[in-house]
């Protein structure tokens, strides 16, 4: 299968040793791949290397695009890198708040990217935040509601629909369920389970949670000092793990 | 009646013959001859650029932010012996801001003034554009207050640079789509955003939206001075301006159920003013020149009734 994008000996340090190093790492379109591990692991650098919001001291960065070409995102200019991220990408932060406009309604907040993508039809533009709205099984009646009206969980939900209107081909997702109640996680891990198989776009979850990386990922990377210490396919690596951190941190969590 | 100049030729350096020397203790236009090449090269930049905010080291003015300083030193570093000086103030000129400016640079350049928009080569404006349609051989300066329409959006200076550098104007619009879903239309009265030769957002200054088609393909040169915030930005003449909208709610003008009850224009933008010691209320044109053009080619029998009770 030919990746989406592909990163190579990728490198960021952070005063000499935090950050990440020597990272070789495919994503595959239609596969969700978790990046696991602690924090200071390097998880973190990584996303922000991979999603273009950090520049790698070292290493390459490839996308495929739409028409089958292969660009060196390292070496695109700054209105196509932020051309990829406002309609190929989507991001979905950790904190609701800083993923969403809060003084605007919830239907502005998944008309945005459309907007700034050049659609200029409110009537249309509402009609797909409500749809939207209904794709990720919020009440679209509440569509003029100010994301402060919604709960920690409905507003991660508004975040993802949000960062789907545009149809992307790739989703970042930076602990996108921690923070929430217990039950709360598993119907927002089971609504992502429904959309990734829907939509087949490419995910990546950076998660410390490895039950998030059992229910979705296709795909594990385990990373540890800045490493990624072990990788496969998910039940493989949850199965048979072969490094000791590995072992130590499939142990630690109650099976699924 | 002097006639006006051609727009080019306000920018000749005054001589050292030249009468507006006399006075000893400014040089002509308040502003050093150095500090005026610095405007003009922002000038120049902001009119190859068209919208494009252009920033500028302002100086100094012997009046606070707030009053005009940004307009006020590209008047001094356009301005030239032989040209005309009108100032408007919320459409007057008669009003102490106006009154204030337009005496600042009669003793700054004794250049000549005048309040008839046909005989002014620059005309500096604070929250109108004059009524009477403007010439290629004049120049209109804007003074204002915010010239960044995301500013309110978006705090973070080096996140606006980039949003006007790639265009990325989402948020914005954001904003349009928030005023239709909570109030049914776009509730931006004045200083509504535009887009300047299908490129730059800008601000019109606060203007009324009943001037924004004014804006565009306006024969004349039109230059906007912020001076607190250290900016200057240009509509070259004959240049596209368009308004935010959607499609299926278009940019529209408020129309008046009245007309001016001094002059019976239909079509100018009118003010409610209290007209006497009694209360009474009329809508009047807010721009007094054109008001007072249009009562005095009006054949006597046709003139409305004077503002008396
Ligand atoms: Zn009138």
């Amino acid at each position: 299968m030919t990746a989406l994008l592909s990163g190579r000996g990728l490198t960021r340090m952070f005063d000499g040793k935090n950050g990440c190093a020597q990272i070789d790492i495919d994503l595959h379109p239609g596969e969700v791949t978790c990046i696991v591990g602690e924090s200071g692991s390097g998880k973190t650098t990584l996303l922000n290397l991979l999603s273009l919001q950090l520049r790698p001291d070292a290493g390459s960065l490839y996308y495929r695009t739409d028409d089958g070409a292969r660009i060196d995102l390292g070496l695109a200019s700054e209105i196509d890198r932020r051309r990829l991220m406002r309609t190929e990408w989507g991001f979905v932060r950790q904190n609701p708040r800083d993923g969403l406009l809060r003084d605007v309604s919830a239907g502005a907040n998944i008309s945005e990217r459309l907007m700034a993508n050049g659609a200029r039809h409110y009537g249309a533009l509402r009609d797909t935040a409500i749809d939207w709205m209904r794709k990720v099984e919020l009440d679209h009646g509440r569509v003029d509601d100010l994301p402060r009206d919604f709960s920690g969980g409905m507003q991660q939900r508004l975040q993802i629909a949000r960062n789907l209107v545009t149809g992307p081909r790739l989703l970042f997702m930076d602990e996108p369920t921690a923070g929430l109640d217990v039950s709360v996680q598993a119907r927002l891990l089971d609504l992502l389970r429904t959309l990734t198989s829907q939509l087949g776009i490419a995910i990546l979850i950076v998660t410390h949670d490895i039950g998030v990386a059992r229910l979705l990922a296709h795909r594990l990377l385990v990373m540890r000092r800045g490493r990624i210490i072990e990788t496969g396919l998910t039940d493989q690596v949850l199965d048979d793990p072969q490094q000791p951190y590995t072992q130590m941190l499939v142990s630690s969590v109650l099976p699924v | 009646m002097k006639s006006p100049c051609q727009w080019n030729e306000t920018v000749t350096l005054p001589s050292k013959n030249d009468a507006v020397f006399r006075n000893g203790d400014y040089n002509f236009a308040y502003l050093d001859e150095q500090t005026k090449r610095m405007i003009r090269r922002a000038l120049l930049k902001a009119v190859a650029i068209p919208g494009y905010q252009v920033p500028f080291a302002a100086r100094e003015m012997p009046l606070p932010y707030g009053w005009g300083t940004g307009g006020i030193q590209l008047t001094a570093a356009l301005i030239g012996p032989r040209d005309v000086l009108k100032v408007i103030d919320q459409g007057a000129d008669d009003t102490t801001n106006a009154v204030n400016i337009r005496s600042f640079f009669e003793r700054m350049t004794d250049v000549a003034t005048t309040t008839l928009v046909q005989e002014a080569t620059l005309i500096q404006t604070r929250h109108r554009i004059p009524e009477t349609p403007l010439r290629a051989d004049q120049i209109l300066i804007y003074q204002v207050p915010l010239p960044d329409p995301v500013s309110r959006l978006e705090p973070r200076g080096t996140e606006r640079a980039n949003m006007h550098a790639f265009g990325d104007y989402g948020l914005i619009n954001v904003k349009l789509y928030e005023d239709i879903a909570q109030h049914g239309s776009v509730a931006m009265a004045f200083d509504y955003p535009v887009i300047v030769n299908g490129r730059y957002l800008a601000s019109p200054s606060p203007i009324p939206k009943f001037d924004n088609p004014k804006l565009h393909m306006n024969p004349a040169l039109q230059l906007f001075g912020a001076g607190r915030e250290r900016r200057i930005y240009a509509i070259p003449p004959f240049t596209s301006v368009r308004s935010l909208d959607f499609d299926d709610h278009p940019f529209t003008i408020q129309p008046w159920d009245e007309s001016c009850a001094l002059c019976g224009a239909p079509d100018s933008f009118l003010e409610e003013m209290t007209v006497d010691d009694r209360g009474n209320r009329q809508h009047i044109c807010s721009d007094s020149d054109y008001c007072a053009q249009r009562r005095a080619t009006q054949p006597a029998h046709v003139r409305h009734q004077e503002a008396m009770p």
